[in-house]
């Protein structure tokens, strides 16, 4: 159990640092808001380490805790809604043999985009938003791609 | 070291770029006209239409807060808000139908329309003229 809880902190810990980093680095997609998801490598390594239920709690108190302190909370809702579309997907294709984990980050990326992108349309209450979705899954594709490539790395280096 | 990556993946991967340059494909079919109208929408209920044509500043106060959408040579763009994230700023300007700007903390949206028969512009604006 202590196990467990320490895991659990240094990984939220980690992934608030990664959310940091994020902010700092100005890249631009195209479309305002998209991003490259570093936190995302926190979780996407923790599905294959840790049992789900704990995975799923560190995504959420990383998202609360990112809203508090650096964050919006008109955003949060677009995090929240982000992060447990793209857990639960994840999740499922986990379990799908013949998936490596970047093909399981990819699914993980476009399927955070698609939950943002249907959670703004509701907010909005404005279907042209389905405009941006090849744009959001092309961009999905391609940072799930590179997570996915660096989650494989640390898991070949880090032995847990 | 070496990356590994399943054919599944890239079947996977593939497959969903290939919908998207489709979707794509399918999209900017019928976009080549560029829209003549825009049409602005808060809280899903429409605030106005103005004309591209006519050079004009619209702002734009919510119970969410103040946005400033300006219009100039036949483009629109989001010049001002009060948002916390500011991210409507940084789309570039928009002259083509169906381009959108999104101001999600103000549930703003500012649309461009072919012709004005989806919605009547505003008599407010008229009047202003």
């Amino acid at each position: 159990m202590a196990k467990k809880i320490a895991y659990s902190s240094i990984l939220v810990a980690l992934a608030l640092i990664l959310s940091y980093i994020e902010a700092l680095i100005p890249i631009n997609f195209g479309i305002p808001g998209v991003k490259l998801g570093l936190a995302n490598l926190v979780i996407v390594i923790g599905l294959y380490f840790l049992n789900t239920s704990q995975v799923f709690i560190i995504l959420i108190t990383r998202i609360l805790l990112v809203s508090f302190l650096f964050g919006n909370m008109s955003a949060m809702l677009y995090s929240l809604a982000g992060g447990i579309v793209s857990f639960t997907v994840m999740f499922l294709i986990k379990k799908i043999k013949g998936f490596s984990i970047v093909g399981v980050s990819i699914a993980g990326g476009v399927a955070h985009n698609i939950g943002q992108l249907i959670v703004a349309s509701l907010v909005v209450e404005n279907m042209k938003l389905i405009y941006y979705l090849p744009v959001l899954m092309i961009a999905g594709t391609l940072t799930g791609m590179l997570i996915g490539i660096i989650a494989q790395q640390v898991r070949q280096h880090i032995h847990l | 070291m070496k990356t590994i990556l399943n054919k599944k993946d890239i079947i996977f991967a593939a497959g969903i770029m290939l919908a998207a340059l489709l979707m794509l494909i399918c999209m900017n079919f019928g976009k080549q006209k560029a829209g003549t109208f825009i049409r602005i929408t808060v809280d899903g209920k429409e605030y106005g239409v103005y004309s591209l044509d006519k050079d004009k500043v619209i702002d734009i106060d919510g119970e969410l807060g103040h946005n400033q959408v300006v219009i100039q040579d036949g483009e629109a763009y989001m010049n001002e808000a009060d948002c916390p994230d500011h991210y409507c700023m940084e789309y570039k300007a928009i002259s083509q139908k169906n381009e959108t700007i999104i101001c999600l903390p103000h549930k703003m949206v500012v649309e461009v329309i072919a012709d004005n028969s989806e919605g009547k512009e505003s008599q407010v604006d008229i009047i202003a003229q």
